[in-house]
């Protein structure tokens, strides 16, 4: 089988950069072990919320030079992780999907657990929270649905009353979605979407809101709706009597599920193939030249292309496996950069900088992986699996995911002629 | 000593990391709540039969073994193996009459293809549904697919004969399966037309018992694993005297049974043949990735084919070679259906306790399907066609039928040096 470019690795960053080259119209293939870290989503796109020297970032832009060399912003360079920052928006949009927010500076949104976080842009259905004077002048309905564990409003009236709001709850029971309870490890923020993906269902709570909510609170529901598209946020937001306002359950994300399940359809609607559920398990090699991969699926059936890329993410998703004194990146035996002393990998302290999620593999000023220190000539690496950052401790992990696809899938344009 | 490697279990629940992903991938949990979900039946749940068997619940039946939760596992989880591994350990319900008659599709096959028009006939009678739904509980609403009086092995023997197939230098072993035996040999017969334009001769094996798929679901272990050993004895006779050593079929269902389940849920070896059984039409796609054949097709054949991925060939990963080859068709113009089960899932739909619950699971897919525009459904497995063409207005052909239909064949053999 041949494609132009074979990407490994079908989450965040592997669509991205294969959307970005089957625009251009070279053809890829997207070969995809398992459902992505998308899944997992906190419903909004970090760029950069705190620097190496832990100061919180108003405007990411500004922060970029502060960064140390081996950072994979640095290597794209500050002007052009801008330069692709900035037309996020718009390029996103084409494809449905919505950030709010404003690309200059970093908003603040609710976790799940009622901490404030900055972050960048908001996808879809969250917004920005509001600033402390707003908060302070506003009521607040919270609400949940009956048996629902994943999510937790006295965490988020704490979170909002902190700030001078004033908040009541209210558990609203539906027959529809209290069938779920039946087996109560299936109350998943997964399953209520699937429920009001049903019109009648979606009637129903809106009549239920109303009837709970008084005028001018603020209604705070669960992000619940819409694993396909927004058509049930926008239906509640326009039949609602109140404002709503949008705040993530524990996972799994549906506003993470939907952008993956756009991505996805847009990458096969631009003549992408996406191969789900299949696993890279060898490679042929002329000198420092992939020439071809090998996969559990189709064994003796090679897969051939001018470049591949690596994006199989970190420990989650197994781009990099640590073993007992060693970490590695499984499929190629690529250089990973990490700690050899094992005693240092991670910090005692579960909420402190763990040394671990700096690990990664190694990569030359244009993303190509090295092995024994010498580049591939025609392999590069994205996002998660790539070394030098630390996406949980910085808040950079979807613009390294990002901003490091469509990078790499320029360079691919470049250097490649098109067949 | 690589600890790690050495602390996996044989089904590799304990590689689950709870991450809930499976759970958004199930077709069964939205459409009936009692099934306690994959995770929960599957690595969850193994946890706790370990300890003490009574924690098996029954309620893992209702789990399709659709495996798209496999497919969707980040952590490698063979989450469907665990699932229908735990039944086939811990459920010691006997199967009932109900479900005996509807795993056994070689009994059922022979006895109906004897009596073929009368069958068909009572079979879609409305009093007769009624009775067998009222005694046996099979869905009175359910269509049964037809039988045919002339079996494929019968008309392999009788019209085609194995001796013009011997003329062919190079041949291959195809296992037609239940459905084309005694359903639709029309699909056995396309394959031959094609294999025999590139020049490939067609055997079939000298012993072929269903591939079981049907009795593992019903729970007759025994006899699905009879059926396995004398299925991989039959191939490792054919293969051995065969130049290729591929035993292709036309059913993605078959293939995966005799590939994946013989060994993980029926504890079979296979693994001297596992890699030959293949599907016809990535058997066909390797030999012209290959430049070895070459197929030519009509100028007069164009329609519009909508083609749906059967949940077991998601799980195989091999619809690209069923769409890739339908694309070679100048005329063709195919759309790819969100890969979604249809809900039949074998004997499943036919259970009247599972009627409504195939049927919502399917809807998406039908919606779809209607709005689709096209001609026609191509899919690669017979159960599906069967649900599709129940429960939508389109009629459904294998791939294979697809790409007999437009072959320009006296062009082909041309192109391949045919002589015979």
């Amino acid at each position: 089988m041949r494609y132009d470019t074979i990407i490994i690795g079908g989450g965040l960053s592997g669509l991205v950069c294969g959307i970005k080259l089957q625009e251009a119209g070279r053809s890829c293939a997207i070969i995809s072990a398992g459902q992505s870290a998308l899944h997992f989503s906190s419903g909004a796109f970090d760029l950069l919320g705190v620097t190496a020297d832990g100061t919180e970032v108003e405007r990411p832009f500004d922060a970029l030079k502060s960064l140390p060399a081996e950072h994979p912003y640095s290597k794209v360079g500050a002007d052009g992780v801008e330069a692709y920052a900035r037309a996020l928006p718009q390029w996103f949009a084409q494809m449905g999907i919505v950030l709010n927010g404003d690309v200059e500076r970093n908003s603040s949104r609710i976790t799940p657990l009622g901490i404030v976080r900055k972050s960048w842009m908001m996808l879809d259905e969250y917004t920005p929270l509001a600033d402390e004077a707003a908060i302070a002048g506003s009521r607040y309905l919270i609400v949940n649905f009956a048996g629902f564990l994943d999510f937790y409003p006295k965490f988020i009236a704490d979170c909002l009353e902190q700030r001078g709001g004033k908040c009541r709850m209210e558990v609203l029971s539906m027959s529809a979605v209290e069938k779920l309870r039946i087996n109560p490890t299936e109350m998943r923020s997964a399953n209520i979407a699937k429920v009001f993906q049903s019109q009648r269902q979606l009637d129903k709570l809106v009549e239920l809101v109303n009837s709970k909510a008084s005028e001018g609170e603020t209604v705070v529901l669960p992000a619940t709706f819409g694993l396909s598209d927004t058509l049930p946020v926008e239906y509640l937001r326009s039949h609602c009597r109140n404002n709503l306002m949008f705040v993530s359950p524990v996972p799994p994300s549906i506003s993470g599920i939907r952008v993956q399940r756009r991505l996805q359809a847009h990458f096969v609607k631009l003549g992408g193939r996406f191969y789900a559920g299949d696993t890279v398990n060898g490679a042929t090699l002329e000198g420092n030249r992939v020439t071809g991969i090998a996969t559990v699926n189709h064994s003796d059936i090679l897969f051939h292309a001018d470049n591949y890329v690596v994006a199989t993410g970190s420990f989650f998703s197994n781009g990099i496996v640590a073993r007992s004194n060693e970490v590695v990146e499984p499929i190629f035996g690529a250089d990973v950069n990490y700690d050899t002393n094992r005693d240092r990998w991670f910090d005692r302290c579960v909420m402190n900088r763990q040394p671990y999620m700096d690990f990664g593999v190694a990569t030359d000023a244009d993303f190509r992986m090295l092995k024994g220190g010498r580049p591939f000539d025609n392999m590069y690496a994205i996002g998660s699996v790539l070394d030098g950052h630390n996406p949980l401790e910085e808040g950079s992990g979807s613009g390294v995911a990002i901003i490091t696809a469509m990078h790499v899938a320029n360079s691919i344009l470049t250097n490649t002629a098109k067949r | 000593m690589n600890l790690q490697e050495n602390n996996i279990s044989e089904n590799n629940f304990e590689q689950c990391i709870k991450c809930t992903v499976c759970t958004v991938y199930c077709p069964v949990i939205p459409a009936n709540p009692k099934y306690p979900g994959p995770k929960q039946a599957g690595p969850d749940g193994e946890r706790f039969r370990l300890k003490a068997a009574d924690y098996f619940d029954p309620s893992l039946k209702y789990c399709l073994n659709c495996k798209r939760c496999e497919v969707a596992c980040p952590s490698g989880v063979r989450i469907g193996d665990i699932i229908q591994s735990a039944r086939l350990k811990y459920n010691h319900e006997k199967p009932s009459v109900r479900d005996r008659m509807l795993a056994d599709t070689d009994f059922a096959g022979e006895v109906a293809t004897k009596m073929a028009p009368l069958v068909n006939a009572t079979l879609g009678l409305k009093p007769v549904k009624l009775l067998l739904d009222g005694a046996l509980a099979i869905d009175h609403r359910r269509a049964f697919p037809k039988y045919t009086s002339t079996t494929f092995e019968k008309w392999y023997r009788k019209e085609l004969t194995a001796e013009s197939q011997l003329k062919y230098a190079k041949r291959v072993a195809y296992f037609h399966g239940c459905y084309v035996n005694y359903n639709y040999p029309q699909l056995g017969k396309d394959l031959v037309k094609i294999l025999n334009a590139v020049g490939y001769g067609v055997e079939l094996l000298d012993d072929e018992k269903c591939c079981g798929v049907a009795l593992i679901a019903n729970g007759l272990y025994d006899q699905a694993r009879r059926h396995a050993r004398k299925n991989l004895d039959a191939m490792r006779r054919a293969t051995a005297s065969l130049k290729q050593y591929k035993v292709i079929t036309t059913s993605s269902t078959c293939t995966l049974t005799m590939r994946d389940e013989y060994p993980h849920l029926l504890g079979i070896d296979n693994s001297d043949v596992r890699q030959n059984i293949e599907t016809a039409t990535r058997f066909i796609y390797r030999l012209i990735d290959n430049g070895e054949v070459r197929l030519a097709f009509r100028d007069d054949y164009t329609r519009r084919i909508a083609y749906h991925t059967p949940c077991h060939m998601e799980k195989l990963g091999w619809s690209v070679y069923s769409t890739s080859l339908m694309q070679m068709i100048p005329g063709v113009e195919l759309q790819m259906l969100p890969s979604n089960c249809c809900g039949i899932a074998g004997t499943y739909g036919f259970k009247r306790e599972n009627y409504q619950v195939s049927q919502t699971i399917g809807h998406d897919l039908f919606a779809a399907i209607e709005a689709s525009g096209a001609d026609f459904v191509a899919t690669d497995c017979e159960t599906c066609k069967w649900q599709i063409e129940m429960s939508t207005s389109k009629k459904v052909f294998n791939p294979i039928s697809v790409i007999a239909e437009a072959l320009d064949v006296e062009a082909t053999r041309k192109l391949n040096h045919v002589k015979i």
